[in-house]
């Protein structure tokens, strides 16, 4: 019964993100219409729509033109700050300070003889994209139409100055967007559920564990018996123990998240290369300030290496020092991202085979199919979901583990004065 | 082209994930009082050779 209540849930979950998708569909049907008058020959962009839902956005977008708004801090040098909710760009109908909202994500004019303070479009579809070539290859660009002319706009704008993607920018965006929203959400469910199982155990000190603490407790033990301890060893696993768990449970918390398909959900946080980038660059921290004389001898200095090898070796520790981590950052976003990706194509096979709206039949066809295929996904997804925290945690912990780990002294000191041969002997004989 | 480079990808990775799935079952088989160790070294393996698929899945979404 439990179990069919639960694939009931499931089910529901997945069918949420069709009623989303198609709630968003009379949107894309004007967006096509608009674009059709540009020459456009696209009915339904499927990678644009997959695209614009696994990237970040200012507003949780509900359906139509329902969303919830999210507070918006933005800076441009020679402008200054701009504060407010995203509810005032009016779902790209209104312009403010020169920014306007693109599918979700503020974008600002590029062109400087834009006026400032709140303008009116004058149209729900004043903001749209269209492609243009760069070095051969088609760009997206978006342009906004105000009294019978066209601005082009500026990439959206990330922390990183668009290091990482978007382009270098005019402005900084520092909003709550969905995923940061999302992050705080997850943060504080953490300190609440651990704060509490904290409180029982001093409640139930010395009896069996109740409510959350037996649900949690299990996995707290897991952790620490199959990934702290056989991982960075038995004499030091204690001191990274909360470093571990914090990264285990919030990436298993985003990536949660990540599948709900509703408002407190529907952020692409850890599928988001930021995030893991900040994620890895933790623990490519963690393991450096930590690491032994050991561990930085085995990377300048391999010893017992002849000393002609280390000209390539060193370089290849060197570089391996950085690999780590940045497989580590790709492996969590590539997976959740891809994850995301499949369940939106699914869901857009909907789209597809009714032709956008044209022919109800292969819709609902596609819907059957499209649907039955994200239910499973879902399941795979969620088997993913604690596997990719699994892995990022486990490996995190053996990087560590390499980091910190205590050789035998007594060996290492004759292999220095002695050759390799006789070293191991002396060392089999004081044994 | 980038299309063809995510498939050659996965094949190696598929390819790759059989033989550790294959290995491990053959090894639980013969020993399984290790299948706990086996299985934390099955997973770990996995992840690092579909991470070389995903590394080109990424590069198949750039280009």
């Amino acid at each position: 019964m439990k179990l069919a209540l639960r694939l009931l849930f499931l089910l529901l979950l997945s069918t949420g993100f069709v009623f989303a998708q198609e709630a968003e569909h009379p949107e894309e049907e004007h967006h096509e219409q608009d674009s059709s008058t540009h020459g456009d020959e696209a009915a339904y962009d499927p990678v644009g729509t997959v695209m614009s839902h696994i990237s970040d956005a200012n507003e949780f977008h509900l359906f139509g033109h329902y969303s919830i708004p999210l507070p918006v801090i933005l800076y441009a040098p020679g402008h200054g700050f701009t504060f407010g909710l995203s509810n005032m760009f009016h779902h790209g109908a209104t312009a403010v300070d020169g920014y306007v909202l693109n599918h979700g994500r503020v974008n600002r004019v590029a062109d400087p003889s834009f006026p400032m303070g709140h303008v009116d479009l004058e149209s729900d579809h004043a903001v749209h994209m269209t492609t243009h070539e760069v070095d051969g290859k088609e760009r997206d660009l978006g342009l906004v139409t105000y009294q019978g002319k066209e601005y082009e706009l500026d990439q959206p704008s990330t922390l990183d100055g668009g290091l990482v993607g978007g382009g270098i920018t005019s402005f900084y965006d520092f909003s709550v967007t969905k995923n940061v929203f999302t992050m705080f959400l997850a943060a504080l469910l953490l300190i609440f559920v651990w704060g509490r199982i904290k409180r029982s155990y001093e409640k139930n000190e010395g009896k069996a564990p109740s409510g959350m603490q037996s649900l949690f407790e299990p996995i707290f033990v897991f952790i620490r018996d199959e990934v702290t301890k056989p991982m960075i060893g038995e004499e030091h696993y204690e001191r990274f123990q909360p470093f571990i768990m914090c990264l285990f449970f919030f990436i298993l918390f985003c990536n949660l998240f990540g599948l709900i398909p509703i408002f407190p959900g529907s952020a692409n946080v850890t599928g988001n290369i930021a995030v893991t980038l900040c994620l890895a660059l933790l623990v490519f921290i963690i393991t450096n300030i930590n690491g032994n004389k050991h561990y930085w001898g085995h990377i300048f200095a391999m010893p017992g290496v002849p000393k002609w090898v280390l000209v390539i070796l060193t370089p290849v520790e060197l570089l391996g020092l950085i690999i780590k981590p940045f497989s580590l950052m790709i492996r969590l976003f590539a997976n959740i991202t891809a994850g995301h990706i499949i369940i939106l194509s699914l869901i857009g096979l909907t789209f597809v085979f009714g032709n956008n709206g044209t022919n109800t039949g292969g819709g609902i066809t596609g819907l059957i199919v499209g649907g039955a295929f994200t239910a499973f996904m879902n399941l795979i997804e969620l088997l993913v979901a604690f596997l990719q925290a699994f892995i990022f945690s486990i490996l995190a912990a053996s990087y560590i583990g390499a980091a910190v780990e205590d050789h035998d002294h007594h060996d290492e000191d004759h292999a220095v004065d002695h050759t390799h041969g006789s070293a191991y002997a002396e060392a089999v004989a004081h044994h | 082209m980038g299309a063809i480079g995510a498939g050659i990808a996965a094949l190696g990775a598929g390819i790759g994930v059989g033989m550790i799935g294959a290995k491990s079952t053959e090894a639980i088989a013969r020993q399984p009082e290790a299948s706990g160790d086996i299985r934390t070294a099955m997973i770990i393996t996995a992840a690092l050779v579909e991470g070389a698929a995903l590394f080109a899945i990424v590069v198949g979404l750039i280009a």
